[in-house]
């Protein structure tokens, strides 16, 4: 998918600035009132520093002397795991923050040129601007703030937010009035009223979400947090209920009491989940940084979790499933008239139509009848609501109008009682033409002349490409469509077989919308929903994952919980993606954490235990029968583990930027069963090889 | 093993994997209030609610069932302890004991209360038969029907539906029914097949006999039949004489002996069924009696081994065997009963050490009755959100959404019995006072304290021997272990029934963790063997599993 290839050229690839700036963050992080706030990483800190201050004493007192070396290394790598946990926080940060940052450096220096109370302008550099000023931009001028066009329209150029260079059409009142901070009027002139205050724009929403401190919790990460919490609580009183053991046993097998500060701390930090621990804030931060690759702001990180829960989907016919205008595809006359014929009174009756299907009739006739003469002698009767026809008024030579003469083009019962007013008849067979229409999902528009009906014009709704694929992926990840109409039932139903849609609501009024989701949410469905408009806002407060296009309304924008810069509504997959693939790195990674700790144990346990019952002429008692790993001595193997368990913090970083790949094709099951095996047995399997194998390079290069 | 050990596994397992469903639908039917078989004994329950002013149709949120089971258990705690001090005051007091001194009075109390019937006393030496048949025995029925009630109040909080007047039931009417309609019946026919093998059920005083070496003796009586029943059918394991169920006349046939362990596991194995027909998802039910039922045979298989393979006689039945010392063991601690029919701490290290383990994993694999269930449904809860954000969505279980709120109580409910577990026997081990109560030197001395205060705060009340519990130390650590370790879990798991029952319930979807599939159950078990095992393997190490490696170097202590 194209989404994929633009993510590996935009992603995650690190300049040496960033990596040096996310070094010096992860030593800054060291502070224990920044470290506090992660409760097991703070247990790693309080027993690293308490190693390293019985350590040095030691050291200082000579009473350490056989064993300082071990001591030494053992609080260098505790140093390391904390630092490369918060390296692992730095680098999401530095690398969302290096999008950002570009944004707002940009918009920082721009002055403003703020309407007056009196109407004069004043110019203000754009920091000062407050939420309603009234700002003037012309061609060239770079937008001061996020804004509503509220006078004129002009054309912008937005790359700069989304990295598309055509320009777009911003204009007052419709649905495409807002405008974002930082981006450039091309041309004409229009007045922007400022929607938020400095600080608090768009931009400066997406630099605050991808600084972990500022950042707020989602539910399930607080959930996370509580458990990894318990299981720290847990080992913690494993480890020191240990101690008391162990001087019992010592006491009774007349050994000394083995078990140091160092070697309990070691144990400590090997078993609470360090792994998921350290990674988890990367892995929040990193969901929203793939989602601004994505051209989509989310307000919350809540939103980029509830886009992974939602299983319905409102989508708008218009614009969304189709390209929104009806086109004409084919004439139908009636039996006796000449296909010619209709289409020159086509032709003609659509001349005065400016709507895009109007529009759609004259192109259809030019391209495929290109020798039929444009008539055009006449008054143009403009389509409107009202009449729903439009066509051309002839004049006799006389120049009174000649209604027998006049065209029409428009809906079937509008032509019919304007042609039996007139006092004509209908053909028999227009009735059924009409209705053939209506169930392939299309629009009659019926054509007359004078007193005659010529034969039908078949509009239709054209399905985007590819939709159909879109939805059949949205259904394997457990996503039910509703596409929402204004159309009958028929027209409905035939788009909707025609995209793949799950299922519509046609004859849609502006609440519908609001209504259907209601109702869903009622029956327990997390919905999503997708829109621009300013009738559109009730249904984006009220749905779980609110989409607005960044063209939409300001109204739209504010009732949304997520903005798409690209304005494409088949976006909503990549951020139900994201949402997903955020849930599950987290639990991929939890299960990888504690799974980890099983090989742990048989690496620490048996080094620290095997002096107990050593016989005079053995150097090692009974439980050196659990060193299954055969690892080369007691000091090697607690190294090796404390090594693996800092450098695993490290060779995770990537996964928990890139995200645990999500797949939907094989159901929750079948998801489950795959990371089960990649993560739990891989999490059970790995650590036995990796310490084995740093046991045998400590041993090789005479570290331990 | 010999033919009749694999005869008698096989009829204890096999009977009860037939009744266990039927016994579950029927409970079903019995709390939800609809026709059942025993509904003629309708006219006792009125009669029960009408004296009492019990409305059962009230229905209590999780605050009220709360504080309702806290009342009825700490007056019942009250009232059990004035019997056991003023015993030498009340009547059927046939050998005249004295009252109980007041830390074994109290810890006694707490220890039937909170169905551990962990016994510093000895029955048959120190109790009047008041003190057991209207204390003992009366709180034999009613912990464990209020375990059951807690455990049926949490699954409707679970499976309730959007219909906000429904609560997590009325705590009255639970216990009511679990008694009348589960526990007594069950009892009736046990003693009664019990009376038929030979159990003593007598309110005569003691008989004086003249011994073959002609030292004069006493045989111990009493309404010993009646109360057996319910020790086993309530997971209490309350000896009515010391010895327990090692003892002839309460436990004399291989029949007896079968029919004991049949009725410890009958029930708590009818939870599983039970919890499915709640849920309206039988497989649900399937599911967790599976992964119990394969805990439940690996400790057996676990414990046969190394019995069979490094056991000895000492200690055991030549009645029983080793394997059927062994196989009672695991039944007598996977469910939180505590009967025993062997010293734990004669079984071989491996043995004693799944014994203990089985205790220290939580209430999981069966567990006490209804404590079975919720101890599962904390591990549960912690499976279900670590599988629920492997497959991307927010977790949640049989429809509620599982966050932090729940995350919180499941996991208070997990820690403390380990805290308990572990910090007491630190504790203990530390201090004179606690190591004044080993009979054993070396890794023995510390399982004996591990064991000791896992029976506790396990409410298995099993004792491993050797430990000489009856001290003011042990008997309020231990003490301070059962009431915490049955009330601390019980009172969170509420939490989470009634903050899962204010919860919507989400539809599934493709997109939904199924929680009835071998995967999960796979997942589950691992959890729990996992989170279990690295909290108590460290100590476990210096306890059973180097004794087993001192025993196979011939390492005499």
């Amino acid at each position: 998918m194209s989404t994929s290839d633009k993510s590996k050229k935009k992603g995650y690839s690190f300049t040496k600035d960033m990596l040096f700036s996310a070094l010096g963050s992860a030593f800054r992080k060291l502070d224990p009132r920044i470290e506090a706030k992660n409760p097991v990483m703070f247990i790693v800190w309080v027993g690293t520093v308490l190693c390293t201050v019985i350590s040095v004493v030691g050291i200082i007192q000579g009473t350490n002397a056989s064993s300082w070396s071990f001591e030494l290394q053992i609080i260098i790598w505790l140093w390391f795991t904390l630092i490369f946990a918060n390296f692992a926080e730095s680098a999401a940060e530095v690398q969302g923050k290096a999008r950002a940052n570009s944004l707002r450096a940009m918009r920082d220096t721009v002055v403003a040129r703020k309407i007056g109370a009196n109407g004069t302008i004043v110019k203000i550099p754009s920091s000062k601007l407050r939420k309603g000023d009234n700002v003037v931009c012309e061609a060239g001028d770079i937008i001061p703030g996020d804004g509503e066009v509220v006078e004129g329209v002009a054309s912008v150029d937005e790359s700069a937010i989304t990295g598309e260079s055509a320009p777009v059409i911003r204009e007052a009142g419709g649905d495409r009035s807002g405008v974002t901070g930082g981006t450039r009027v091309l041309s004409d002139r229009i007045v922007i009223r400022i929607t938020a205050d400095p600080g608090a724009g768009f931009v400066d929403k997406m630099i605050a979400m991808v600084e972990n401190a500022t950042r707020q919790k989602t539910p399930s990460e607080i959930a996370l947090s509580i458990l990894l919490s318990s299981l720290s609580i847990i080992f913690l009183l494993a480890v020191t209920t240990l101690y008391p053991f162990s001087s019992f046993i010592a006491a009774e097998s007349k050994a000394p009491n083995i078990l140091s500060i160092i070697e309990l701390t070691s144990l400590l930090v090997c078993l609470i989940p360090t792994t998921i621990g350290s990674l988890q804030s990367a892995i929040g931060i990193s969901g929203v940084s793939r989602l601004m690759q994505k051209n989509v702001m989310a307000l919350s990180g809540r939103a980029i979790e509830a886009a992974g829960d939602i299983d319905t989907l409102l989508l708008d016919k218009t614009g969304t499933i189709t390209y929104g205008n009806r086109r004409a595809v084919e004439i139908i006359p009636v039996s006796g008239i000449d296909e010619r014929e209709l289409a020159a009174a086509a032709l003609g009756a659509s001349l005065a139509d400016e709507t895009p299907e109007g529009k759609s009739i004259v192109y259809f006739i030019r391209e495929n009848y290109d020798d039929i003469q444009i008539d055009n002698q006449g008054i143009f009767v403009p389509f409107s609501a009202s009449t729903r026809m439009s066509g051309i008024d002839r004049v006799g030579a006389d120049g009174a109008a000649d209604p027998l003469r006049s065209v029409r083009k428009g809906a079937f019962s509008a032509v019919q009682e304007y042609v039996l007013s007139l006092g004509g008849n209908l053909p028999k067979d227009v009735d059924g033409i009409c209705e053939r229409i209506a169930i392939k999902g299309g629009t009659p528009l019926v054509v007359s002349v004078g007193v005659h009906i010529l034969g039908v014009i078949h509009l239709k709704d054209v399905v985007k490409e590819g939709i159909k694929e879109r939805f059949a992926r949205l259904r394997a990840m457990g996503i039910k469509t509703v596409m929402i109409t204004g159309d009958n039932r028929l027209t409905a139903q035939a788009i909707a077989a025609e995209s793949g849609v799950s299922d519509f609501i046609p004859e849609a009024k502006p609440e519908t919308k609001l209504d259907a989701i209601r109702k869903a949410q009622t029956e327990g469905h997390l919905v999503g929903m997708i829109g621009d408009g300013t009738n559109d806002a009730p249904a984006l407060a009220q749905a779980d994952l609110g989409i607005a296009m960044a063209s939409g309304t300001q109204t739209a924008r504010e009732a949304g919980n997520m903005v798409d810069f690209d304005n494409d509504p088949t976006k909503v997959i990549d951020v139900v993606e994201v949402g997903k693939q955020l849930l599950i790195t987290r639990g991929s990674l939890t299960t990888f954490s504690i799974a980890n700790d099983v090989a742990k144990y048989f690496a620490i346990l048996p080094a620290v235990f095997s002096g107990f019952y050593a016989g005079k002429s053995a150097l090692s008692g009974p439980l050196e029968a659990l060193n299954i790993m055969h690892l080369a001595t007691s000091h090697s193997a607690i190294l090796s583990a404390v090594i693996f368990n800092a450098l695993i913090i490290i060779a995770l970083v990537p996964l928990a930027l890139r995200g645990v790949k999500y797949s939907p094709s094989h159901g929750a099951t079948g998801i489950l069963r795959r990371n089960l095996l990649l993560y739990g047995l891989g999490g059970i399997i790995a650590p036995f090889v990796g310490i084995k194998l740093i046991d045998m390079l400590l041993v090789a290069i005479g570290f331990a | 093993m010999n033919s009749s050990d694999i005869a008698q596994l096989a009829i204890v397992g096999i009977s009860a994997c037939i009744l266990a469903p039927f016994l579950g639908s029927y409970m079903e039917r019995v709390y939800a209030g609809k026709p059942h078989p025993l509904a003629f004994l309708g006219r006792f329950e009125r009669f029960i609610y009408k004296v009492t002013g019990i409305d059962p149709h009230e229905q209590m949120n999780w605050k009220q069932y709360t504080v309702s089971l806290l009342e009825f258990s700490f007056i019942s705690i009250a009232v059990l302890f004035l019997i056991l001090v003023g015993q030498g005051f009340l009547p059927f007091n046939p050998q005249k004991y004295p009252g109980l001194a007041w830390d074994l009075a109290l810890n006694t109390a707490i220890s039937f209360v909170t169905n551990t019937n962990w016994q510093a006393y000895s029955g048959e030496a120190s109790l009047s038969y008041l003190a057991q048949a209207a204390g003992l025995a009366v709180q034999n029925f009613l912990s464990a029907a209020a375990g059951m009630a807690v455990a049926v109040a949490i699954v409707r909080g679970i499976a309730r539906g959007t219909d906000s007047r429904e609560g997590l039931g009325n705590f009255w009417a639970d216990m009511t029914r679990s008694v009348l309609y589960i526990l007594l019946p069950l009892s009736l026919i046990l003693a009664i097949a019990l009376v038929s093998q030979g159990v003593v059920q007598s309110i005569s005083g003691y008989v004086p006999t003249l011994s073959f070496e002609g030292k004069n003796g006493l045989i111990p009586l009493g309404p010993a039949a009646s109360q057996i029943a319910i020790k086993h059918l309530g997971t209490n394991g309350g000896g009515f004489f010391g010895p327990n169920s090692a003892f002839p006349f309460e436990n004399p046939t291989p029949l007896s002996n079968i029919l004991e362990m049949l009725a410890q596991i009958l029930i708590p194995f009818a939870f599983p069924f039970l919890f499915g027909a709640m849920v309206k998802d039988k497989k649900q039910g399937y599911m967790l009696f599976m992964v119990m039922f394969v805990l439940l045979s690996i400790a057996v298989w676990g414990s046969l081994t190394s019995e069979l393979r490094w056991g000895t006689l000492e200690g055991k039945e030549y009645r029983f065997g080793k394997a059927g010392s062994a196989l009672f063991s695991v039944l007598t601690t996977i469910t939180s009963c505590g009967a025993v029919n062997a010293m734990h701490d004669s079984l071989s290290p491996l043995s004693g050490m799944i014994a203990m383990f089985d205790i220290m994993i939580g209430e999981v694999i069966f567990g006490g009755v209804g404590s079975g269930l919720y101890g599962m449904l904390a591990l549960v809860i912690v499976a279900v959100f670590i599988a629920g954000l492997m497959v991307g969505r927010s977790p949640e279980y049989l429809g509620k959404k599982i966050e932090a709120r729940e995350m919180q109580l499941s996991m208070i409910a997990i820690i403390i019995p380990n805290f308990l577990i572990l910090v007491l026997s630190a504790v203990a081990i530390s201090l004179s006072a606690g190591r004044a109560g080993i009979a054993n030197s070396g890794p023995h001395g510390l399982s004996e304290i591990l064991y000791a205060y896992s029976s506790g705060a396990g409410n298995n009340g099993s004792a491993f021997g050797g430990l000489a519990a009856n001290s003011v130390f042990y008997n309020l650590t231990v003490g301070l272990a059962m009431l915490l370790g049955r009330f601390g879990v019980m009172v969170p798991m509420l939490g989470v029934g009634g903050s899962l029952a204010a919860k919507k319930r989400v539809p599934q979807g493709s997109g939904t963790l199924r929680t009835n599939t071998l995967t999960f159950g796979v997942f589950l078990f691992f959890v729990i063997i996992i989170v279990a095992g690295l909290t108590h393997f460290p100590a476990l190490t210096l306890g059973p599993i180097l004794e087993h490696f001192l025993m196979l170097q011939g390492v005499k202590l």
